[in-house]
């Protein structure tokens, strides 16, 4: 095996209620919905209307700027609902759930090129699990990565293990990891996990070159391995894409359909019983988690507690996420909370001796334990970012608008999940993911 | 608790908009968030956040300072008693001392966040804890018999011009507390020199002989030996809360552990002056190149300066290298300015404004090395 990339900047957040290793059977969901919201600067144009019956791989709709870019249907149903938000924005496309899914059938390409390859993925809505760097965006299919890679494991608070919960799926893992080579010159890089078992379809896969990194959370975090493994300059593009979404193009490949199911991880401290789900992407959450949740005051999270989004008690998964953090709201005050705080609370910060020492695993809130000032503390992010960028510039140039100094401070190597744990230490409570996400708008805007 | 919080609710309205007294809400958020950490939730982005805040933050550096004004008030009432030939004891000491530091803690506090509380009022910011540091400070970096009015004047100086008038806490280039001292040492230099360390001196009470200070006698040509032991356990004359290397290294011990302090800095700060301090001795030649390097570190307020001063976060240099970097040059130009500017006797506190003006340049240049770090990879 290659040598080991040791990252030592991070910190893991361990929280109560990880994903127990066992899954539940599968649930008879009838809602599901695909979120235009999940894709970043997608302009989203509908093609079917509500009441039409639609299949496994129909389209539901395209992008406006690149309609060869389509949104298809996880389930076969009726599309219930368009709901929109504000100036008519589309929030969620619903579908009715069929109790046995439908699936369309694609034609398999005989040979993979990176023209056959594309062309199917497109055809069937998976394209848009492909995420381009820098920006974060859709994949657009006209370019020509440099590389993609493909994170094997996730040091997320209360993330998925892909060992387990693709552990069926090692046949689809392989076949769409051949497809992925079809589609760069360059190499695939598949990133392991060097302090755990890889099971054999990560750690013995073909064709790939395989890398291994140790170290705290954020070393699972695809944009870090690619900082260290082969740094994207200015110019470069890059796409990653997380192994689930490597099986769901392999089985694709394999089968002509579309086949979205997934082993979904609801975990958290007001979980009754944390475990994997086995759904289809885009499922309501109240159809996994009933009877499940312990407390009537709770975020729902779709994705990990430190980037997801917040979709509420009756919200859709989102499109790319394979875990439901479910952890208390923090919404009570808390008496001289700052001073002698009630309760243990993750932290970095030796000024809590408690919670950092003494404690090894925390039921986490949502209170910021704090209020927003402006930088006042040096020296904080740079622990948590293992890149040698220097967060607090680059930072501080995207409150500027300074585009020059952005694209010098390394903006093209960075999205939001990059300086997620930069948010989660900040004293000063800054929104460091929202200013990051202004700053690559407006870059992708105007370079 | 319930009741506090019943109470508070009942008479918040009052300063919310519209209400009677929305003029003082900026002061109402301080003193409500004060007793309780808010109710707020996160609205996105990281839904969990490090339990660590600014008012902490501040907070620990309080508690870092309280050994040196606990040691600052005995020393007061120490040097006054000893100065009369009148035995004293601790107690006596302590109550002398508080006597004069306290109104003086209690005039820096009340001008400063007089003034930053009708700041924030008007601009509609929060208010900031910045100053809870600042006006501890204040008050230990000033002589015991310093004038009430003298602090006030110091203390509105430093938080407007200061600070204010670059938009608040996290802006200020200058360390406010040390703004504050350089005013009044430029202001009213025939009160801020000269026989003015042991407290009664003034007031003919106490001998002006015997309030001399190693610097002062330094920078007047005389030879000294300074006493290592006193020098370190601060039993000598100076402001409040400098004297004691002893009560500064505990709280840098606090600032290390806890995180909040630069140890870099700090540890740059004491290179910088060592290294300065042995190349003059190399040289030689006059009593001032001759003392020992390490004696710069105990004498005069070099020990304070570099543990409370130097390392404050806003004003210090942001980057990691820019820290080392400025910490050194602090501690060399302290020695420096001691040495060869004898007419200035309290060389760290040039030093550390001199760098916090420098401090950007110094970043600019760490950062134009990641810059250029990145762009050689494209070249490679």
């Amino acid at each position: 095996m290659s040598k080991v990339i040791k990252i030592k900047k991070g910190k893991d957040i361990s929280l109560v209620g990880a994903a127990d290793k066992s899954t539940a059977p599968k649930t008879l969901s009838s809602s599901f919905a695909i979120k235009p919201t999940d894709f970043k600067n997608l302009v989203p144009k509908m093609v079917v209307k509500a009441g039409e019956e639609v299949k496994a791989g129909d389209v539901l709709f395209q992008d406006k700027a690149n309609p060869a870019i389509k949104f298809t249907s996880p389930v076969s149903g009726e599309v219930a609902e368009v709901v929109r938000g504000e100036r008519r924005a589309i929030q969620e496309v619903r579908i009715l759930a069929d109790s046995e899914i439908k699936y369309k059938s694609f034609s398999t390409p005989s040979t993979m090129t990176a023209e056959s390859i594309k062309e199917i993925l497109l055809e069937s809505g998976l394209w848009a699990f492909v995420v381009q760097r820098p920006f974060g965006t859709i994949a657009d299919p006209s370019a020509t990565p440099k590389a993609i890679h493909v994170s094997c494991f996730d040091s997320a608070p209360l993330a998925v293990d892909y060992n387990y919960s693709l552990s069926a799926d090692g046949d689809a893992f392989a076949k769409g990891l051949e497809a992925l080579n079809a589609l760069t010159e360059g190499k695939v890089h598949l990133n392991i996990n060097a302090k755990s078992e890889n099971a054999a379809m990560f750690a013995q896969a073909k064709g790939v070159e395989i890398n291994s990194f140790s170290g705290s959370h954020p070393a699972g975090l695809v944009g870090v391995q690619i900082h260290h493994l082969d740094p994207i300059n200015k110019g470069d593009v890059v796409w990653t894409l997380n192994p689930q979404q490597v099986v769901f193009i392999g089985r694709l490949l394999t089968s002509g359909t579309v086949d979205l199911t997934q082993k979904v991880a609801v975990a958290g401290s007001d979980v009754k019983s944390p475990q994997y789900v086995e759904t289809i992407v885009g499922v309501n959450v109240e159809a996994i988690t009933v009877d499940n949740i312990s407390n009537d005051n709770s975020r729902f999270i779709s994705g990990n507690v430190l980037t997801g989004s917040n979709i509420g008690s009756t919200g859709y998964v989102g499109f790319f996420d394979h875990l439901l953090s479910i952890i208390p709201e923090g919404n009570e005050y808390e008496f001289m909370g700052w001073l002698f705080p009630s309760y243990p609370r993750p932290t970095i910060s030796n000024s809590l001796p408690i919670s950092k020492f003494l404690k090894k695993s925390f039921v986490a809130n949502t209170n910021p334990h704090g209020e927003e000032r402006a930088f006042v503390m040096t020296g904080e992010y740079e622990k948590v970012l293992p890149m040698d960028v220097m967060p607090v510039q680059l930072l501080k140039s995207i409150l500027a608008q300074d585009l020059e100094a952005m694209e010098k401070l390394g903006i093209y190597e960075v999205i939001e999940e990059d300086l997620a744990l930069c948010e989660f230490v900040c004293t000063s409570k800054i929104e460091v993911q929202q200013i990051l996400s202004g700053g690559l708008d407006l870059m992708a805007e105007e370079g | 608790m319930k009741f506090l919080r019943n109470t508070l609710d009942k008479i918040k309205p009052n300063f919310e908009k519209d209400g009677k007294l929305h003029f003082l809400h900026s002061t109402f958020d301080a003193l409500e968030t004060f007793m309780f950490v808010p109710n707020h939730t996160t609205k996105g982005g990281a839904h969990i956040r490090d339990g660590i805040d600014l008012k902490r933050t501040m907070f620990t550096v309080i508690i870092a300072l309280v050994p040196a004004l606990l040691f600052g008030m005995w020393n007061v009432g120490e040097l006054h008693f000893t100065a009369q030939n009148i035995d004293s004891f601790i107690i006596d000491n302590l109550i002398y001392g508080a006597m004069k530091v306290v109104p003086i803690i209690v005039v820096s506090y009340l001008v400063g966040l007089g003034i930053e509380f009708a700041f924030c009022q008007v601009n509609g910011h929060p208010v900031n804890e910045g100053f809870l540091v600042s006006g501890m400070l204040i008050p230990l970096i000033v002589p015991a018999d310093i004038p009430l009015w003298m602090v006030a004047v110091a203390t509105a100086f430093a938080v407007i011009i200061g600070k204010e008038v670059f938009g608040g806490t996290g802006m200020n280039i200058l360390n406010p507390a040390l703004t504050a001292r350089v005013f009044l040492y430029i202001a009213y230099p025939v009160e801020m020199a000269g026989d003015i360390w042991v407290s009664g001196i003034k007031d003919g009470l106490v001998d002006a002989s015997s309030g001399a200070t190693y610097l002062g006698d330094l920078g007047v040509g005389k030879a000294v030996t300074v006493d290592t032991y006193n020098a370190f356990m601060g039993f000598m004359p100076g402001s409040i809360g400098e004297t004691s290397t002893l009560m500064c290294l505990i709280g840098a011990a606090i600032l290390i552990v806890s995180g909040i302090g630069s140890w870099r800095i700090m540890l740059a700060t004491v290179i910088g002056a060592l290294g300065m301090g042995l190349i003059l001795n190399a040289i030689g030649g006059n009593p001032y190149y001759d003392l020992p390097a390490y004696q710069h570190l105990i004498i005069g307020g070099f020990a304070f300066g570099a543990v409370f001063m130097a390392t404050d976060p806003v004003s210090a240099a942001h980057t990691q290298r820019g820290k080392w970097i400025y910490g050194i040059l602090i501690g060399v130009l302290t020695v420096l300015i001691r040495v060869f500017n004898p007419a200035y006797p309290e060389g760290i506190m040039f030093a550390i404004l001199f760098m916090n003006v420098m401090a950007p340049l110094v970043d600019n240049y760490v950062v134009k090395a990641n810059i250029k770090r990145r762009l050689n990879r494209v070249k490679a």
